[in-house]
């Protein structure tokens, strides 16, 4: 069998030709070339789930337009990332989740819809993902009507992180849902709590249950927090750990989704395990 | 192994007794064995029979318990989040007790049996208090209204069985696909081989595979469920390909409204899909055949099981068929009520016990379908031609048809025409001759639907349409799976369309944005015109939302919701519109 990645392939993106390694994606090479593609269900560290469609591109020869995240680059093929037809399958793409979800908490819809002149007011009375809020420990919690169903969580909860499976897709069409089984909360679920599911989450319906409280304070202030890159302490294996901090208070903890050891992914130690650091009485060890 | 965690609910004892005897029936390796073995890979081996397991269950007890659930994936090692995910994609599983006990009926409400009169039907058993549910086609549009019922500890039934089958082209000498409907007694094996039955089979192992394959693809047969895929092309891929396991599926998950004609083929005819599998199996060097059935096909399910029985015991099936030196075998696999799992790879997904979700092309399925591994799948129409063609060769069976459409068609007559039923005519007889074979519409002719709700409507002006498949796509519609729906002028296109896009609304598996929502929005909008019809932002919604649907979704689902419903627009069904 082939190898990956053993021969070059060239694909002309909007006229530009983009040589790049065999089975790499159309998105990919794309962005190599500077061309961007907005995308909500494509993560690096995650396998695509080529759910919401928003970055789907016209390719030669293809009867309907294609996913550019999942899509491998064929040798010698034509492609197009902005026509009229791109746009306006992104843009109705954006209008049904806009006319479905609050999506006030991510930033980059916000952004896209306003780029695709996003129109909800022609929806008369349109159906909406609707559910009560799941506060169900102190850790974080879940809003499901901001869930746009990017299965990124559930990736991360099963085979492309934890391999935890506590959370999968229930139901069917309109109303799937992300769901434990029987909707039984978390707690009594398989969730081992490592917060992996709400460091892919793009619309903030997963949400840790320090930046919920801030925000309900109204109290959550993005741009004046600062970033702190240090190394997990609890063992060996030297995960990479990003504190973000305001008022001199950790208020989460990610990591990068490009680190050698973590791909951004964290067990609950390094995740929430922080709150020591805050304890009246501990004090740091004086640098030597 | 695997470090799965199963929560509290448990199981009562007839569920561990109904888990427990399907499992060992199945030569399922139990516990003790899967630690010495390895969690991942033995869990991946036995997760297949998730399904069946979830439909025991549901049998038994009127609805999946969460202690039943639970006792099944602990026994299958599947994580209980992702079986309840499988056990809530299905309309046949209830994962709540229901509140009223005693048979759930399921009664259609689509088309040809809203015509019928389902809506009193539905009124009339729920006034007794008992349990309806408003069903998608069921697959009985020529005895409409269709009722199908679900009881605990009984098998699944559907009443209009016990009628037996009305054959409106009984004794028409020139069938050729329905030669033996009516003649031979699909319950004997004996009466198969006697009509012509394994002839095929023996005369595929005497000329070798490259013949069969070269045979095929000179005979021109193309897939009949819509797509019209090259059927010797895709045997030979699968041939080709270096994998020391394939598989051969049949694809009767019929669920097309409007559509009943793999029903009958299994019903009438069982002997005639094994028997074109196993070529099937022997031609493509694939052992294990799979056949995915209608949950709500009970009979046709009955028919087949005992086919494959007498096969195996005749030497049929099994290892060295027909005393050749190739082995082959088939399970039945039933489905549980979603449209979508007759998309081939929401198909393949549902037999491997996860939810019937498409999954994204390519990989197309003779490189990697089910388990991942080269297969041919075709439905039990495509199959049986396949029969045709080994034994009347290819020159007689090009012989009627066109060039591009050679051979014979099914065509599924319902509606508002005289005699509703099963059809085979050649490719090429036109559209309105087909309906005077059937008796002629009742009342005057308003629209046919063509190819079923991801179909599209012809009004009267093309009664003198060809039926081939080039003559179709000249016209902007299609054959799809045969199915022709007639709507007199007495019908309202508007309830017509209102419940097309409420049909996909409900099928639609809720994977890709573009067919989860659009479906949502374009029913929306039909329920918000009014008599005057679409006004211009209603218009310009529609016209949105189909172009989503049918260019950015996943599968073929999504690509034609909005098809029907579009051509009836055009097609000035639906009233023009308010200003």
């Amino acid at each position: 069998m082939k190898e990956q990645g053993d021969s070059q392939v060239s694909v002309h993106i909007n006229g530009i030709k983009v040589s790049v390694e065999e089975g790499t994606t159309l998105l990919q090479a794309a962005n190599s070339a500077g061309i961007e593609i907005p995308t909500l269900c494509w993560a690096e560290n995650l396998t695509p789930a080529n759910a919401c469609r928003l970055c789907v591109v016209e390719q030669q020869g293809s009867r309907t337009l294609v996913s550019s995240c999942s899509r491998v680059c064929e040798d010698g093929a034509q492609v197009l990332t902005d026509t009229d037809r791109v746009h306006r399958s992104r843009k109705m793409v954006l209008e049904f989740l806009a006319s479905s979800n609050d999506l006030s908490q991510s930033p980059d819809l916000v952004a896209w819809s306003k780029m695709y002149d996003v129109d909800t007011e022609r929806y008369k009375a349109p159906a909406k993902i609707e559910d009560q809020i799941k506060i169900e420990d102190d850790l974080f919690v879940r809003a499901y009507d901001r869930c746009v169903l990017c299965y990124k969580c559930v990736e991360a909860c099963g085979d492309d992180a934890q391999h935890t499976f506590a959370i999968a897709i229930a139901g069917r069409g309109f109303d799937a849902r992300v769901s434990t089984e029987y909707e039984v909360p978390l707690p009594e679920s398989a969730c081992v709590y490592c917060g992996n599911c709400v460091g892919v989450c793009p619309t903030n319906a997963l949400q840790f249950k320090t930046e919920f409280d801030l925000r309900d304070a109204n109290d959550w202030r993005p741009s004046e927090q600062t970033v702190t890159e240090t190394v997990c302490s609890y063992c060996g294996v030297g995960c990479s750990l990003e504190l973000h901090t305001q008022d001199n208070h950790i208020v989460k903890v990610t990591s990068p989704s490009d680190h050698s050891v973590t791909s951004g992914h964290l067990c609950i130690k390094g995740r929430f395990g922080w709150q020591y650091v805050h304890a009246p009485e501990f004090k740091p060890r004086e640098a030597p | 192994m695997a470090d799965l965690q199963f929560g509290d609910a448990r199981p009562d004892a007839e569920e561990i007794q109904i888990v427990d005897s399907f499992v060992s029936e199945t030569a399922v390796v139990r516990e003790g064995e899967r630690v010495v073995r390895g969690g991942v890979t033995r869990r991946r081996e036995q997760r297949h029979l998730l399904l069946p397991g979830l439909h025991l269950l549901q049998n038994s007890q009127g609805w999946i318990s969460p202690g039943g659930l639970n006792y099944l994936a602990e026994v299958l090692q599947v994580p209980p989040a992702e079986a309840y995910g499988v056990a809530t994609f299905y309309d046949l599983f209830a994962t709540e007790k229901p509140s009223i006990p005693g048979p759930q009926h399921h009664i259609c409400v689509d088309a040809a049996c809203a015509m019928a009169g389902s809506a009193d039907l539905l009124s009339k058993i729920q006034a007794t208090g008992q349990r309806v549910h408003e069903s998608p086609c069921l697959g009985q549009c020529e005895r409409a209204p269709a009722m199908f019922i679900q009881e605990v500890g009984a098998p699944d039934r559907v009443p209009a069985d016990a009628d037996g089958f009305s054959h409106p082209q009984r004794g028409d000498s020139s069938l050729r696909l329905l030669r033996r409907f009516g003649v031979a007694d699909p319950l004997s094996i004996d009466s198969y081989t006697s009509n012509g039955g394994y002839d095929a089979l023996g005369l595929a192992l005497n000329i070798g595979t490259e013949a069969v394959l070269s045979t095929l693809e000179a005979s021109g047969l193309s897939g009949r469920g819509g797509a019209a895929f090259p059927t010797g092309t895709k045997w030979r891929a699968v041939a080709e390909e270096n994998s020391s396991s394939k598989h051969v599926v049949a694809n009767a998950d019929e669920s097309e409204p409007g559509t009943f004609k793999d029903r009958l083929i299994m019903e009438n005819d069982p002997f005639a899909v094994i028997e074109a599998m196993t070529i099937a199996g022997v031609t493509t060097g694939s052992e294990r055949g799979w056949i995915y059935i209608r949950g709500e096909y009970p009979l046709a399910t009955h028919r087949l099981n005992h086919a494959i029985q007498s096969a195996r015991a005749s030497g049929y099936l099994g290892s060295k068929i027909a005393g050749s030196e190739y082995s082959f075998d088939i399970e039945v696999r039933r489905g549980a009520g979603a449209y979508i799992c007759g998309e081939e790879t929401a198909l393949f997904n549902s037999i491997e016990g996860q939810r019937g979700e498409p999954r994204s092309k390519p990989p197309f399925p003779t490189t990697s379908g089910l388990f991942g591994e080269p297969t041919v799948i075709n439905n039990p129409e495509t199959l049986i031609n396949v029969l045709e063609i080994l034994n009347s060769g290819v020159d007689a069976y090009r012989s009627l048809g066109t060039k591009r459409s050679p051979g014979t068609k099914l065509f599924c007559l319902s509606g508002h025409i005289r005699f509703p039923g099963l059809y085979e005519i050649p490719f090429g007889v036109s559209l309105g001759e087909l309906l005077q074979i059937a008796g002629g519409v009742v009342g005057d002719l308003q629209a046919i639907l063509m190819g079923g709700a991801a179909g599209r409507f012809v009004g009267p002006e093309k009664l003198d349409l060809p039926l081939t498949l080039e003559d179709a796509a000249a016209n902007e519609t299609t054959l799809g799976s045969g199915a022709l729906m007639v709507f007199s002028n007495e019908v309202n296109m508007l309830d017509v369309t209102r419940r097309l896009a409420q049909f996909f609304r409900d099928e639609s598996c809720g994977q890709c944005v573009p067919c989860r929502i659009g479906t949502v929005r374009q029913h929306e909008v039909l329920l918000q015109i009014n008599a005057k019809g679409p006004d211009q932002t209603q218009r310009e919604l529609l016209d949105d939302i189909s172009a989503v649907m049918g260019d950015a979704s996943i599968c073929g689902l999504g690509h034609t919701a909005a098809s029907a419903i579009q051509s009836a627009l055009d097609l000035g069904l639906l009233p023009s519109g308010a200003p």
